[in-house]
């Protein structure tokens, strides 16, 4: 009877992980892959459309990203805590990762391009780590390139009549050829960032061979 | 000289009664491992970071800062949602249980502090000041460091 029960739940474990192994294909290479029009997760920089421009002035795009590692966030230079806090993490994760941090594209968009212009990005990038890039544009770029990567940010009133913003503060992670790999929460340990930035940077040599 | 001295005597009963109600638990707060970072100008807020702990037995609660660097103080929390999404609001009154440390980190709260008088200067510090609901205050030197540091030790 126990045996039998035993087999029974065994069975089913089969079962159900044949059901996972289904599903998972599904979605990730069968018919899914298609219907999938929104799992949350950022398009491949590929599929993004935007225009914006960088710290120093020059046109950028999403496709410029594509052929090295990127580590993408949305942010804005009049925030107190998160975004120094992030900058500042990303910063260590590149000091730590040495020599090879120059094969990733670092950047750092706006959610604020009306206060945050050229000049006042390339003022608050200049305190950080020399690979992290600063992107602003119009309005309507910004929210193309926050659509593009699934993030969001509104505006909200402050008690001494300022505004900031809310925004998405994870750090989204794509490989050489643009895929979304994975993202570095704000609030998950930071130990855990690095391992991450690095199989991002693995994929790279995966896809190459 | 009689009314004087039942006075004088009314006097010295009542002060270690109000000593000790007035400030019920305040001067038992002890802040520790201040810092700040820089600011670019005066335009953008500025943030600092402490630990408050409360080494008395009795609960304090912390109502409000002060500093002569900017026009307005607050503790703001940062809560992220399942979608990754920061907000920022004021954290109110922050009660502080016995023994207890509250800890104004990075990420989870900061004083934030509002309209800058002045910019905050690395290599500078600036007085801080709490003020609790028994009335006590605590006044702490609070250092600034670089704009990308991310701990009391830089």
């Amino acid at each position: 009877m126990r045996r039998r029960a035993i087999l029974g739940y065994g069975a089913g474990g089969v079962a159900a992980l044949g059901l996972t192994l289904l599903a998972g294909w599904w979605q990730v290479d069968g018919p899914g892959a298609l219907a999938r029009e929104d799992d949350g997760r950022p398009l491949p920089l590929t599929a993004m459309e935007f225009d914006l421009v960088d710290h120093e002035g020059r046109p950028v795009s999403p496709d410029m990203l594509v052929g090295r590692p990127s580590l993408v966030f949305f942010g804005f230079t009049f925030c107190p805590d998160v975004c120094p806090t992030t900058l500042a993490d990303i910063s260590g994760w590149l000091d730590e990762l040495g020599a090879a941090a120059n094969e990733l594209n670092v950047v750092f968009i706006t959610v604020d391009p009306e206060r945050d212009d050229v000049e006042a990005m390339a003022e608050y990038v200049g305190y950080f780590h020399p690979a992290i890039r600063g992107w602003t544009g119009s309005e309507e770029q910004i929210a193309r390139a926050a659509e593009g990567f699934r993030a969001t940010y509104e505006r909200a009133t402050t008690d001494s009549g300022d505004y900031t913003m809310n925004h998405t503060s994870s750090v989204f992670l794509f490989d050489a050829a643009g895929r979304s790999v994975s993202t570095i929460d704000y609030h998950e340990p930071r130990e855990f960032a690095v391992p991450k930035i690095r199989r991002a940077m693995e994929q790279e040599t995966e896809g190459a061979t | 000289m009689k009314h004087v001295a039942r006075s004088t005597l009314v006097a010295l009963l009542l002060t270690p009664v109000l000593a000790t109600g007035a400030l019920a638990g305040s001067e038992d707060v002890v802040v520790e491992n201040a810092w700040s970072r820089a600011s670019i100008g005066t335009s953008r807020p500025g943030a600092a970071y402490m630990e408050i702990r409360n080494a008395g037995d009795e609960a304090v609660t912390l109502t409000g800062l002060q500093s002569d660097l900017a026009m307005m103080s607050e503790i703001h929390r940062v809560t992220t949602d399942a979608r990754g999404v920061s907000t920022m609001a004021p954290a109110g009154a922050i009660v502080i249980a016995p023994e207890e440390t509250v800890a104004v980190a990075p990420g989870v709260m900061h004083v934030m502090l509002m309209h800058l008088r002045r910019p905050m200067q690395e290599g500078e510090s600036f007085p801080l000041t709490l003020t609790f609901l028994d009335g006590g205050e605590v006044t702490v030197a609070v250092p600034v460091l670089g704009i990308a540091a991310r701990g009391p030790e830089g």
